[in-house]
């Protein structure tokens, strides 16, 4: 294993089930209405208002996968391999099967997972919003995602990942691979919203065709027991690839993530930038590596941490490498804690100093997201906000 | 409104204010010169309570009320505020909802208030989108300040150098707004307005009339008179010849 790559004691397999209870489409009102507000935490609204189109699933259950607008495309990845033949030569092809024990079993014991796919030149003027949901106690849901924009597309989707209230322990593998052809945009905001014993391994890979551009938000602000991800990211001739990711660890939650991009057509562009709150006894790995191995390449990672207690951790490790004399990449990689000087100025300004510290907090993970929609990004941001708000 | 009886000060163990003493009645409105590193700043931040400035001894009466031992939070509620030289950057607080906040207003709408207020101060829509002093110019830092302030409406105001690395055209605006502030628009009897104003070159007098000026050296005030005089004098002489004059007529006397 190389530096930098985490070395995964992750959770056993085994430990989980994979008998999941059935859950019948004529229940879907029922159940949209009990966890209406756990879904609209992550981005899901039932009512899908202002979206393009809606995927759901709960536990091995797909319980919904509508397409509002024409040229777009949402089923389960079961139904969609099924339906084209195709499909063969995208399966595993951005994500390897024997990449560790996690992508090892979803292969053998795939339990659906969304397929979206905008048809050429098809813009979506709403996200596509899709959610993953665990209902069952000691459950493990092992899906494998497909998304693809066909020439000259734009796919924007709100995904989200979350439990039920009533969950303790779960586990969450899940394979994505996006394909982002010639000309096409994808925007993926993804919101996590864990418990305290949930173990989670997401498996990303991307790969960018030329002009390409791909734009992937991450949020994750609620515990978690234990969560790893590394997505990567290939980038063809002049594509352009941003990964931002917003965390906020608490309690005893363990979270290795970072980003990976691969600048191997010329005149590609990478941004990868992550804001890392630790409180409590969190201990947060943050990652971020950029290789440029073509002609007139750039990238450039931002790694900023916050740490809130003496007993949190925060690890940041930001790797560059050039295999050819004009790529041009740069970091920045900071940890520290909320400065004095702030929250005096906040204070002078009415503030206890309380409120102060929870402004500063909730400002430094109030990134702004570039490249979405404008709706779309003023909902994250309220979204953001609204659960740094209840961090206090 | 204010008076600061026999003032010790200590930042990180180190004496910065000796024996200080200083009354500031409503209505009156002060300057404060002094070289570098008398302990003009130190004072400010004294009276706001900042954590790092330790009173080591004497008093500070405010609305009679001796504050010694509140939060700045809780002095600003009483009634003061101040005018920063370099406030800090606060990434992801956009200045109109500060602007808010200096209200009382935790809204993250910008509020109507706040976008005329802004209006007022030059500023445009947009610039109140911006993270409060995020690559703000040497005058836009100026205006936003005095704009927090002017939301925050204290009765009593403290000005660090408002005057300082300001070109003409922002400082008669500015100039005007500190003048508002400070009610130096309405008659003297029925100010209630006080403030204490640091600078560096009394530029901030030639846009509105003071009644007090003070120099300060070495953590004392060592002179003070009708501004008129006092400036004349530092302008002519420096400080410290402002000083041994100012002590010689008290000698005298």
């Amino acid at each position: 294993m190389r530096k930098g790559m985490p070395d995964d004691n992750g959770p056993e397999i085994e430990k989980y089930t994979l008998k999941a209870e059935k859950h019948d489409t004529k229940d879907l009102p029922e159940i949209e209405d009990k966890y209406n507000q756990a879904f609209l935490n992550v981005g899901y609204d039932p009512k899908g208002a202002e979206r393009s189109g809606s995927f759901l699933q709960v536990d091995h259950s797909v319980l919904c996968s509508k397409v509002v607008q024409e040229g777009v495309e949402i089923m389960s990845t079961t139904d969609a391999i099924e339906k084209y033949s195709w499909l063969s030569d995208y399966w595993w092809h951005a994500v390897a099967p024997e990449k560790d024990v996690y992508t090892q079993q979803v292969d053998r014991k795939q339990t659906h997972g969304y397929f979206l796919r905008t048809l050429p030149g098809v813009k979506t003027t709403y996200p596509l919003q899709s959610c993953l949901f665990t209902e069952q106690e000691g459950l493990s849901q092992n899906v494998h995602n497909i998304v693809i924009a066909e020439e000259g597309s734009e796919l924007h989707i709100i995904t989200g990942c979350s439990v039920a209230e009533k969950v303790k322990s779960a586990l969450h593998l899940g394979v994505s691979e996006f394909y982002v052809k010639k000309n096409a945009k994808i925007t993926f905001t993804m919101i996590h919203n864990w418990a305290p014993e949930v173990e989670v391994r997401p498996r990303s890979g991307t790969i960018i065709e030329e002009n390409g551009v791909f734009i992937s938000n991450y949020v994750c602000l609620d515990q978690v027991k234990d969560l790893q991800m590394y997505p990567v990211t290939y980038c063809g001739k002049n594509a352009r690839a941003t990964s931002q990711s917003i965390i906020y660890a608490s309690k005893d939650s363990k979270i290795d993530i970072g980003s990976k991009m691969v600048l191997q057509g010329e005149n590609s562009r990478a941004q990868i930038i992550s804001r890392t709150v630790a409180q409590d006894s969190a201990d947060v790995t943050a990652r971020g590596i950029l290789t440029g191995s073509a002609a007139n390449v750039k990238g450039h990672l931002e790694c900023i941490g916050l740490m809130l207690s003496d007993t949190a951790r925060i690890y940041s490790v930001p790797e560059l490498e050039a295999t050819v004399k004009d790529a041009e990449l740069s970091h920045e990689a900071a940890v520290g804690r909320i400065s004095e000087e702030e929250i005096a100025y906040l204070t002078a300004r009415g503030l206890s100093e309380e409120e102060a510290a929870g402004a500063i907090v909730r400002g430094f993970l109030n990134v702004d997201i570039k490249g979405l929609p404008a709706s779309l990004g003023e909902q994250v941001r309220q979204m953001i906000r609204m659960s740094a708000e209840a961090l206090e | 409104m204010l008076e600061i009886r026999e003032l010790n000060l200590e930042v990180d163990g180190r004496p910065v204010l000796k024996n200080l003493n200083l009354t500031i009645e409503e209505g009156e409105s002060h300057v404060l010169l002094g070289p570098n590193g008398s302990g003009k700043t130190s004072l400010l931040l004294g009276i706001l309570g900042f954590p790092k400035y330790q009173v080591t001894g004497g008093s500070i009466i405010f609305k009679g009320k001796d504050i010694i031992g509140l939060s700045t939070a809780d002095r600003v509620k009483l009634g003061m505020g101040i005018a920063f030289q370099h406030p800090p950057v606060i990434r992801g607080i956009r200045l109109g909802e500060m602007v808010n906040l200096c209200r009382g207003d935790k809204s993250q709408q910008i509020s109507k208030q706040t976008r005329i207020l802004a209006k007022k101060l030059h500023f445009s829509d947009e610039f109140l989108e911006r993270d409060v002093n995020a690559g703000f110019s040497g005058g836009e830092i100026k205006r936003s300040e005095i704009m927090q302030l002017m939301a925050q409406n204290p009765d009593f105001v403290m000005l660090d150098e408002p005057d300082s690395g300001v070109d003409i055209e922002n400082m008669e605006l500015i100039g005007n707004m500190i003048g508002e502030l400070l009610h130096r628009k309405i008659q003297p009897s029925k100010r209630t307005a006080s403030g204490l104003i640091i600078t560096h070159l009394a530029t901030i007098t030639d846009y509105i009339e003071v009644d007090w000026a003070h120099v300060m050296l070495d953590g004392v005030i060592a002179c003070s008179g009708s501004p008129d005089r006092i400036i004349s004098e530092v302008m002519k002489g420096g400080y410290e010849k402002c000083v041994r004059e100012c002590q010689m007529t008290m000698d005298r006397k």
